[in-house]
């Protein structure tokens, strides 16, 4: 018998259509293993929408500023992404590692980019559907008035915030046990999410606190968002870009470090 | 048999966990159209020497080649397909999504009816993984490991933990996998499993090869018989007989198995002369095993 030897077919045909379908399909496989999970999906989608319409709409018609629809809006909206890139990476990595589907992955031609992009994506659609609702809300139930080009300066500025944040996921993910990563990144989440101003604005806190804020991802994003409507506290857009850059390098930096520590 | 192209290999290969040494210079070859078991008891090495060919580990000393490729080459991954003996995929995604995205990882894969066909998982497309039982759970990883028609497929463990039916059932797909030409290797501390799959077994203790050859070989080489017969001869005193490994006591009848049946049988008639109801039988494969990894762990040095 004189089976198939050492020499193989070294040009692998259509390699490219390939490539582009198995980021669609991983892509799509990472978005409905996360949206037939309505533990994780009601609460990711309902919560922002909820909070915005109750204290970015709600509570301030009786009184409040009458800037609070639409500022609220654009920290929401951060809120929003941040929520669907944590716990996607955060959580989604840990459980792959630890069921095994990562090794099984790692066994077969996968591109490793494959499966970073597709959770990065399904992130990016959380946000869009989310950013959606949000706009939905803001424009008919709070009267935000905007010109079309802030809404999309807007919307862009929000997404823009699953980079950094994936990768704070990805770090958390890389370091601890899938038992322990809901509980890790909810430590994370709610609190950054208070303190960077997402849910109260900033200026309503005492002055350590807000210089505080500037430690976190969240806040940078949520101060680039609000530069789009002209509502920031007016530092340099530059600037923000500049920290949410220098700290997902260093998010991911980390995130390295501990996956060589898991892979040993 | 010997003059098939060798399409995966160890060689020397070492391996250590900390202070605890895994492999210890183990030869291992993989031939094109065989299914080789590699047998061994729990800690042997077998897994080590499994993630080693797929190179999931790093080899720390030797030499590890697939296809004349080192084994985490992408070409090698094209090529060869695996199932773990700890893997998982996620929960919510049906049998079918499954199969559709792996195949989507190679560029010749098999077409999802066959392979549904092939694992038995023909009725089973729209369900999701966390509703399958333990052994449909199995057949879909065997499946995936099919997914890009591969030339060698490497299943480590691939029946720990199903029960009779569930082991039974995937002996049938390997044995399927075998009679249409590819090449597998096979990871069990189930013996029958080797017996009944394998065409080649090399069986390892403490991370070295001890014993290759065919099932047959296995069993004729390491000269294990066993001896049953009625007979007062307490179990004590037959332990302590001429190459004596085992002795079992069921009611009247006294099973011993020896790798020197005749100096046992010799002292056996002298201690009972009323001994009767006698047979002796070649060992199976995992009476086979014991004189093997016995004579192994008492000597020190090789088995033979």
């Amino acid at each position: 018998m004189t089976t198939g030897s050492a020499a193989a077919p070294a040009v692998l045909p259509g390699g490219r259509r390939r490539s582009a379908r198995t980021y669609l399909l991983e892509t799509r496989a990472q978005f409905l293993s996360v949206w037939r999970r309505p533990a994780f999906s009601v609460p990711t989608l309902a919560f922002p929408l909820m909070f915005y319409l109750f204290f970015g709409i709600v509570m301030p018609s009786s009184g409040f500023s009458a800037a609070a629809p639409t500022y609220l809006l654009a920290t929401y909206g951060v809120f929003a992404v941040l929520g669907p890139s944590l716990f996607g990476f955060g959580v989604g990595l840990a459980a792959d590692r630890d069921t095994g589907a990562l090794a099984l992955k790692r066994t077969t031609p996968m591109p490793a980019a494959a499966y970073f992009f597709a959770r990065v994506a399904t992130a990016a659609l959380f946000g869009v559907i989310l950013v959606a609702g949000l706009f939905l809300l803001g424009a008919y139930g709070g009267g935000v008035a905007l010109h079309r080009g802030q809404w999309f300066a807007l919307a862009g500025a929000i997404l823009v915030g699953v980079v950094p944040f994936s990768a704070l996921g990805l770090w958390i993910g890389a370091w601890v046990k899938a038992q322990a990563a809901v509980a890790i990144v909810n430590v994370v989440f709610l609190p950054m999410a208070l303190l960077s101003g997402l849910w109260f604005p900033i200026t309503m806190f005492p002055e350590a606190l807000q210089a505080f804020a500037g430690f976190f991802p969240a806040y940078h994003l949520s101060q680039l968002a609000l530069k789009t409507i002209a509502l920031d506290l007016g530092h340099p857009a530059l600037y923000h870009l500049l920290v949410l850059a220098g700290e997902t390098a260093f998010f991911l930096a980390m995130a390295v470090r501990g996956y060589r520590r898991f892979a040993g | 048999m010997a003059t098939r192209p060798i399409l995966a290999r160890l060689e020397g290969a070492e391996h250590r966990y900390g202070k605890t040494q895994a492999l210890a210079g183990l030869d291992l070859e993989v031939r094109a159209g065989e299914v080789l078991a590699v047998l061994g008891p729990n800690g042997a090495g077998k897994t080590t020497a499994i993630r080693l060919l797929l190179g999931d580990l790093r080899i720390q000393s030797g030499r590890v080649r697939v296809f004349d490729l080192p084994p985490d080459a992408p070409e090698v991954r094209t090529r060869r397909g695996a199932m773990l003996q700890t893997s998982g995929v996620p929960d919510m995604l049906t049998v079918a999504e499954h199969l559709e995205l792996f195949r989507a990882y190679y560029p010749a894969p098999l077409p999802s009816s066959r392979l549904s066909a092939m694992a038995g998982l023909d009725a089973l497309g729209g369900r999701r993984f966390a509703h399958l039982s333990g052994g449909q759970k199995q057949r879909l990883f065997f499946a995936l490991a099919l997914a890009g028609d591969p030339e060698l497929v490497f299943l480590d463990e691939p029946t720990a933990g199903l029960d009779l039916e569930g082991r039974l059932s995937l002996w049938e797909e390997i044995r399927r996998l075998r009679e249409a030409g590819r090449t597998a290797v096979l990871t069990t501390h189930y013996l029958e499993e080797a017996d009944a799959l394998a065409d080649r077994v090399v069986v390892i203790q403490n991370g070295a090869a001890i014993a290759e050859g065919t099932p047959a070989e296995i069993k004729s080489r390491a000269g294990g018989r066993l001896i049953r017969a009625h007979t007062r001869i307490g179990e004590d005193e037959a332990a302590s007989l001429d190459g004596v490994v085992r002795v079992t006591r069921r009611g009247r009848q006294l099973e011993v198995l020896t790798s020197r049946p005749e100096a046992a049988l010799r002292k056996m008639f002298a201690l009972d002369p009323e001994l009767d109801d006698l047979t002796v039988v070649g060992a199976g494969l995992e009476e086979a095993f014991l004189v093997l990894t016995d004579a192994n762990g008492s000597s020190g040095g090789n088995g033979e």
